[in-house]
């Protein structure tokens, strides 16, 4: 007789997915319009998750035979990914009302991706860590095709589909290549036996795939040719969710596994992510300003961010692994709150996407204006705004791990992509008038005002939400 | 020993055999056969390697459902091989480079393939002693306790798989003439049938 693991510390995923079968049996057998009803309950089972996973975090736990772990820092990434898909869905709630969507699986499916994040993040064997992963992908396949009548939201699908398999495909060569030297898939083992595998061809090859595959999941340049068009093509609160979640998950993924298990290797890995990082932050400066569509100009500022976040992990200290958790605090709140200035911008009841579009909206809808003032300044790292704290922390630690140039480029390429994010706040202000927006629906407006106004006040309280984020890097650093 | 040997390199060149014809086919109907074919040799090197589980999972699962769903997706979909073909020689040069590159690259790691020392303990920790308990029951005992975790995320996994292809292809459909079970049942003769009595010569109104 064995007994039974303890299921404490894995409550608030136990939660969600039963939440996530009964939200779809609610759907399947309720009579009237189910959509409204079941966002609402995931919503609610997303905070009851929240208070779950706060409630189990604390020391560090491992349970199912070492195959996942608790501790303050996955309980705070936990946090995070489960804002970002709150808040999300709360901008659904309206758009499925006004575009007619009357399809409830779409909340259902949220709750399985996000439970697969949480899975994800509480890997702690490169087995659970690939069911998560592939958890939280198929759900977000299917996600990026739900517009299934729309043929670019087919295309995004599709597009989506084929490079994430190839992307897992990546990952899983990469762990049985790393499994092939060490004998353990489980990270407290890899740890133990890739001490001093550094000058290993087979290990080193194993992790470069990995790390592929993971760039691929943030979004990352040269793996990030799907993003524009995933974007574009997958419902507006579904690009929302997109932006934040799946994103935070994987780089916190990409913290724990890189200087967890991985840590000994830091000379290797940290070549690949420094190309990769400058890539990205390039890329997403210099490819944004071509764009019209603003869905899509997201897709580049999010491939931007991402590049930012990334030089927190390469400077792989403790205070490096802070600064990237503030960033993606920070990026949450300032991306969550552009989408809803996006799901804003309707005109006769129809939803526009173009930039032209907000021409000068400041003398018809100043409100909407002065969020998205708000919201670009701190994306451009405008001082007095959170934008600029999160860039501050990443390049600060790079500046201490030694790693000057590529603060240097970050900083260049933060310029550049003030350009893009400074020509819609002209476009704003100084354009002539086009046609005025219809007066937003009650939730997106309280998502676009929340946000606004974290990021305006992040500078006056950041010390509870700072002391979480220090906590959560202390928790990665002690072993 | 020679006739396990020998069964090795046979199932090993028929499997190789069956996967150039799987790519090399012109009839996709012919490369799912071929696909089976592979199965069936890869089936029996796990025999010999004594995962007799796992053979008969492979001809089970793979050759029993999967190749089978694969033959009625190709004959259904009535692929035309000329459209597919197309573009083939233009990204020819682009995959054999892409292809080389993998190819180098593994033949340095495994030519200097080294395993960390306490990697063949690990690796036999999670299986008991093989002599003493059957395949079957090894796997069940492992993927039960300790894999549990893994193994009710796959289920979930595959859940979300379901709902998805439900979400991304079903349609309802007006006009459709759906059985109602309950409804015939309850059906009554006195519902639909009128018992008449006709007078002759005046026929009905």
């Amino acid at each position: 007789m064995t007994a039974l693991p303890n299921l404490t510390p894995a409550y608030a995923e136990m939660f969600l997915a039963i939440a996530g079968m009964a939200l779809l049996m609610v759907g399947v057998f309720r009579k009237s319009d189910p959509v409204r009803g079941v966002t609402m309950l995931a919503i609610l089972a997303f905070a009851v998750a929240a208070v779950l996973s706060i409630s189990t975090n604390g020391a560090e736990t491992v349970t199912f035979n070492g195959l996942f772990v608790v501790n303050a820092f996955t309980g705070f990434a936990k946090l995070l990914i489960l804002l970002g898909a709150g808040l999300a869905m709360l901008l659904a709630l309206p758009w499925a009302r006004n575009e007619g969507v009357s399809r409830y699986e779409l909340p259902v499916i949220m709750v399985f991706a996000v439970l697969g994040m949480m899975m994800m993040v509480s890997a702690n064997n490169l087995i659970s860590l690939y069911v998560g992963l592939e958890l939280q992908s198929l759900a977000l396949y299917v996600l990026a095709a739900f517009n299934r009548g729309n043929l670019k939201a087919t295309e995004a699908g599709v597009k989506y589909f084929v490079l994430g398999a190839l992307a897992s495909g990546l990952l899983l060569y990469g762990s049985s290549l790393v499994y092939g030297f060490s004998g353990t898939t489980s990270f407290a083992g890899l740890a133990d036996a890739l001490t001093g595998a550094e000058s290993n061809a087979g290990v080193i090859v194993g992790i470069v795939f990995v790390i592929c595959g993971f760039a691929f999941k943030v979004s990352a340049v040269p793996f990030h040719m799907w993003t524009p068009d995933v974007y574009e093509g997958a419902p507006t609160p579904v690009t929302a969710f997109f932006s934040v979640a799946p994103k935070i998950a994987a780089l916190c993924l990409f913290l724990r596994i890189l200087v967890g298990p991985f840590e000994d290797l830091m000379v290797q890995w940290r070549q690949v992510l420094t190309v990769i990082c400058v890539a990205s932050m390039l890329w997403g400066a210099v490819a944004a300003i071509a764009q019209n569509n603003i869905k899509r100009l997201m897709a580049y500022s999010s491939i931007g961010h991402v590049g930012y976040a990334l030089i927190g992990l390469i400077a792989g200290t403790q205070e490096g692994a802070r600064g990237m958790i503030y960033y993606m605090l920070i990026y949450l709140f300032m991306n969550v709150g552009t989408f809803a200035v996006i799901l804003s911008m309707r005109v006769k009841d129809r939803y526009v996407e173009s930039i032209d579009d907000l021409s000068g909206i400041s003398k018809t809808n100043p409100a909407i204006s002065l969020a998205l003032t708000a919201l670009m300044f701190s994306m451009a790292g405008i001082p007095p705004l959170a934008g600029f704290f999160g860039k501050y922390f990443v390049f600060a630690a790079a500046v201490n791990s030694g790693l000057i140039p590529l603060a240097v480029i970050g900083v260049l390429s933060s310029v550049i992509g003030a350009y893009y994010y400074l020509r819609l706040i002209k476009i704003m202000y100084f354009d002539e008038s086009a046609e005025s927006f219809d007066c937003p629906d009650y939730s997106t407006s309280l998502v676009m005002g929340v946000c606004a106004l974290a990021v305006v006040v992040f500078i006056f309280l950041p010390e509870p939400l700072l002391a979480g984020a220090d906590a959560a890097a202390a928790a990665l650093f002690q072993g | 020993m020679i006739a396990a040997t020998l069964a090795f390199y046979l199932f090993s060149a028929l499997a190789i055999v069956g996967a150039l014809n799987v790519i090399f086919q012109r009839n996709p109907v012919h490369s799912v056969l071929w696909l089976i074919f592979t199965f069936f040799n890869a089936a029996g090197l796990f025999v010999l390697l004594g995962a007799e589980f796992v053979a008969m999972i492979l001809v089970i699962v793979y050759v029993g459902a999967v190749a089978v769903l694969f033959l009625f997706v190709v004959m259904m979909l009535d692929i035309n091989i000329t459209m597919v073909r197309e573009g083939f020689l233009k990204y020819l040069p682009v995959g054999l480079l892409v292809g080389g590159i993998l190819l180098a690259e593994l033949i340095t790691v495994f030519a200097g393939w080294v395993m960390s020392d306490s990697a063949d303990v690990l690796r036999a920790a999670p299986a008991p002693d093989p002599s003493a308990i059957s395949n079957t029951e090894a796997l069940g005992l492992i993927l039960y306790t300790d894999y549990i975790y893994v193994f009710q995320a796959a289920g979930i996994i595959l859940l979300v798989a379901m709902i998805g292809s439900i979400v991304l292809t079903h349609r309802t459909r007006a006009g459709v003439r759906k059985q109602v079970i309950g409804d015939q049942n309850a059906r009554r003769p006195s519902d639909t049938l009128e018992v008449v009595k006709v007078e002759s010569g005046k026929g009905l109104q």
